[in-house]
């Protein structure tokens, strides 16, 4: 419940960023370079002279259309390649899941990182890089979903009746996989927002000016000994963010699997 | 057992060819034609003429196919290209820089080994206790804490305000400690968790009751018959995660300066040194792949049931 609050919180936000933020976050003042937090700028600025706490407030923007985007991507993927390989079953089922393994073979990160390096550092070229790795444990979690679920009685009797493949799926197959896939999702969704940032932070991701946390804590690295809030502010916004997205996954899990089957 | 392993190492072989191919692949994911970069990043104008020698020269004239197989061909002879900033074997700068990630890979699992196990098995032991409530606390913080930030607080308030650290570099232990505290603690709180949950389960086993009756020390029973059972599945979630640690490992050392494989991935990128993104990506899918084969064969030590269903099968 917490989490939902804090995200709400955070997208409402994001949301009226230009009513909430004290400054413009592009704003570049260099006679007001590296300020401790004051009256006019309530966090202090950047080495550029910008506003921190209006740059944090736009970046919520950044990081949870970003994420959401991938994540949406990553999900209809998931979806489409795990339902099909799991009804469609033979040959199908067998070439998707040998191209699963040889995804899962690479490290998810350095996959990534690999892909968004060759594209070359853009944000949404780090999403393409994302969605590319991310979709693949999905695909092989839902086709172990459909799987089961095919051999069910109520399928049975759907297909005895002459329904269709096309309705079985929609009507009896998806809607019981779609509530731990959103726990699923739910939970990855910090995953994700640390993976944007982290590869922002790197350099990849998010381009100046825009205000990103990961590439904000890059920035503000050289001035830690003179201006450590720099470092501090886009960290506690990221961390809790994140938090508040695995507190939510973790309330969402103890709800429809209260068996906690998948509990770690 | 040993049909089973056998069977297993020959499925890695089209799993590695299929990796082999992605990674050959990647190099058509850059904007704009490779022999023109090579020549920019050698200081020469890219006329024409020079791009089509270079062309010639790199085989990218050649049909997909015949570039694929001389390029494996190369791999399988350790020759992994050259990297076009420094024109030294990539195979060669991999090796050189290998150490230094293992060291600190293996710095950060002990991290996290250390700190998991006594909170996961305290927190199953004095399950529901202000202790148990804490260590979930602060487990999800650990998990959803990003490790550079970590890595920047540590720096921040260990080495630039205490002075207890050096701030970056690899020498002596001391400059071990906040690369591997960074690297394991985020680890440290999800595998706590897990062992927590796992230890849990074992302790509230009929064979657990049993043995406390036959009157063997409580010591003896937790450390002998109930954690040997419980780490099974937290070695699985290990060798899941051990990817987790190879990509960790970029970030930290980029942290820190730390001069190893992620590091230097990380500078080929922002030179478009392709051969060496490629080397690195495809080395790492390799040990990837042979940790996962790693973690199978142990748990043939550590469940006996397994060794014995696979022994028949097999």
């Amino acid at each position: 419940m917490l989490g939902l609050i804090i995200i709400l919180g955070v997208v409402a936000a994001g949301i009226f960023a230009p009513y909430l933020a004290p400054n413009d976050p592009l704003k570049i003042d260099l006679n007001q370079r590296l300020l401790a937090p004051g009256k006019q700028f309530p966090l202090g600025t950047d080495h550029l002279g910008r506003c921190v706490l209006s740059r944090l407030i736009y970046g919520i923007r950044i990081s949870l259309t970003t994420s959401f985007i991938v994540l949406f991507i990553i999900m209809t993927i998931s979806i489409f390649v795990g339902t099909v390989s799991g009804y469609v079953g033979g040959k199908v089922d067998n070439l998707i899941m040998r191209l699963i393994d040889i995804l899962l073979a690479f490290p998810g990160l350095i996959l990534a990182l690999a892909i968004a390096g060759m594209l070359g550092p853009s944000i949404m070229n780090v999403m393409i890089a994302l969605a590319a790795v991310h979709w693949v444990g999905y695909a092989r979690i839902i086709r172990g979903m459909v799987l089961s679920i095919k051999e069910k009685e109520y399928v049975l009797a759907a297909r005895a009746c002459g329904t269709t493949d096309g309705k079985i799926i929609f009507r009896h197959i998806l809607p019981n996989i779609i509530s731990p896939v959103i726990v699923l999702a739910t939970l990855d969704m910090g995953h994700l927002i640390v993976s944007i940032s982290g590869l922002s932070f790197l350099g990849l991701g998010a381009q100046p000016p825009v205000p990103e946390w990961g590439a904000m804590l890059n920035d503000g690295r050289p001035y830690m000994q003179v201006a450590p809030q720099l470092m501090l502010y886009p960290g506690i916004a990221i961390l809790v963010v994140v938090l508040a997205f695995n507190l939510l996954g973790d309330g969402l899990r103890d709800v429809f699997d209260p068996k906690g089957t998948r509990r770690a | 057992m040993k049909g089973y392993l056998i069977k297993r190492v020959m499925y890695l072989i089209p799993v590695m060819l299929g990796v082999s191919i992605i990674t050959f692949a990647l190099i058509n994911l850059v904007p704009g034609d490779p022999a023109e970069i090579i020549l920019r990043a050698g200081g020469v104008e890219p006329t024409l003429e020079a791009v089509e020698v270079q062309r010639e020269e790199l085989g990218l004239n050649d049909p997909v196919y015949v570039r694929y197989g001389k390029w494996l061909w190369n791999i399988l002879h350790l020759d992994f290209g050259q990297s076009f900033r420094t024109g030294h074997p990539v195979s060669q700068e991999i090796i050189d820089r290998f150490p230094a990630t293992l060291e600190l890979a293996l710095a950060g699992m002990l991290v996290m080994l250390s700190v998991s196990f006594p909170v996961g098995i305290l927190a199953a032991i004095y399950k529901n206790t202000v202790m148990d409530h804490l260590s979930r606390v602060v487990a999800l913080l650990g998990a959803s804490l990003p490790s550079f930030w970590l890595g920047l607080l540590l720096i921040y308030y260990l080495s630039v305000q205490l002075g207890l650290f050096p701030v970056m570099g690899r020498g002596g232990w001391s400059h071990r400690m906040l690369p591997a505290l960074t690297l394991g603690l985020g680890m440290a709180a999800t595998y706590a968790r897990l062992l927590r949950a796992s230890m849990v389960e074992v302790l509230g086993q009929d064979y657990i009751q049993a043995a406390r009756a036959r009157g063997l020390k409580e010591r003896v029973v937790i450390l002998q018959n109930a954690l040997k059972n419980a780490l099974l599945p937290v070695v699985t979630a290990f060798g899941m995660s051990f990817g987790h640690l190879l990509g960790g490992t970029v970030i930290v050392e980029t942290v820190f300066a730390w001069p190893g494989m992620g590091k230097f991935l990380v500078d080929a990128i922002f030179n478009r040194d392709y051969p060496v993104v490629q080397g690195y990506v495809l080395f790492m899918a390799f040990v990837f792949v042979f940790a996962n084969l790693a973690v199978d064969i142990s748990y043939h030590f550590l469940d006996p049931r397994i060794r014995l269903e696979r022994g028949r099968s097999g």
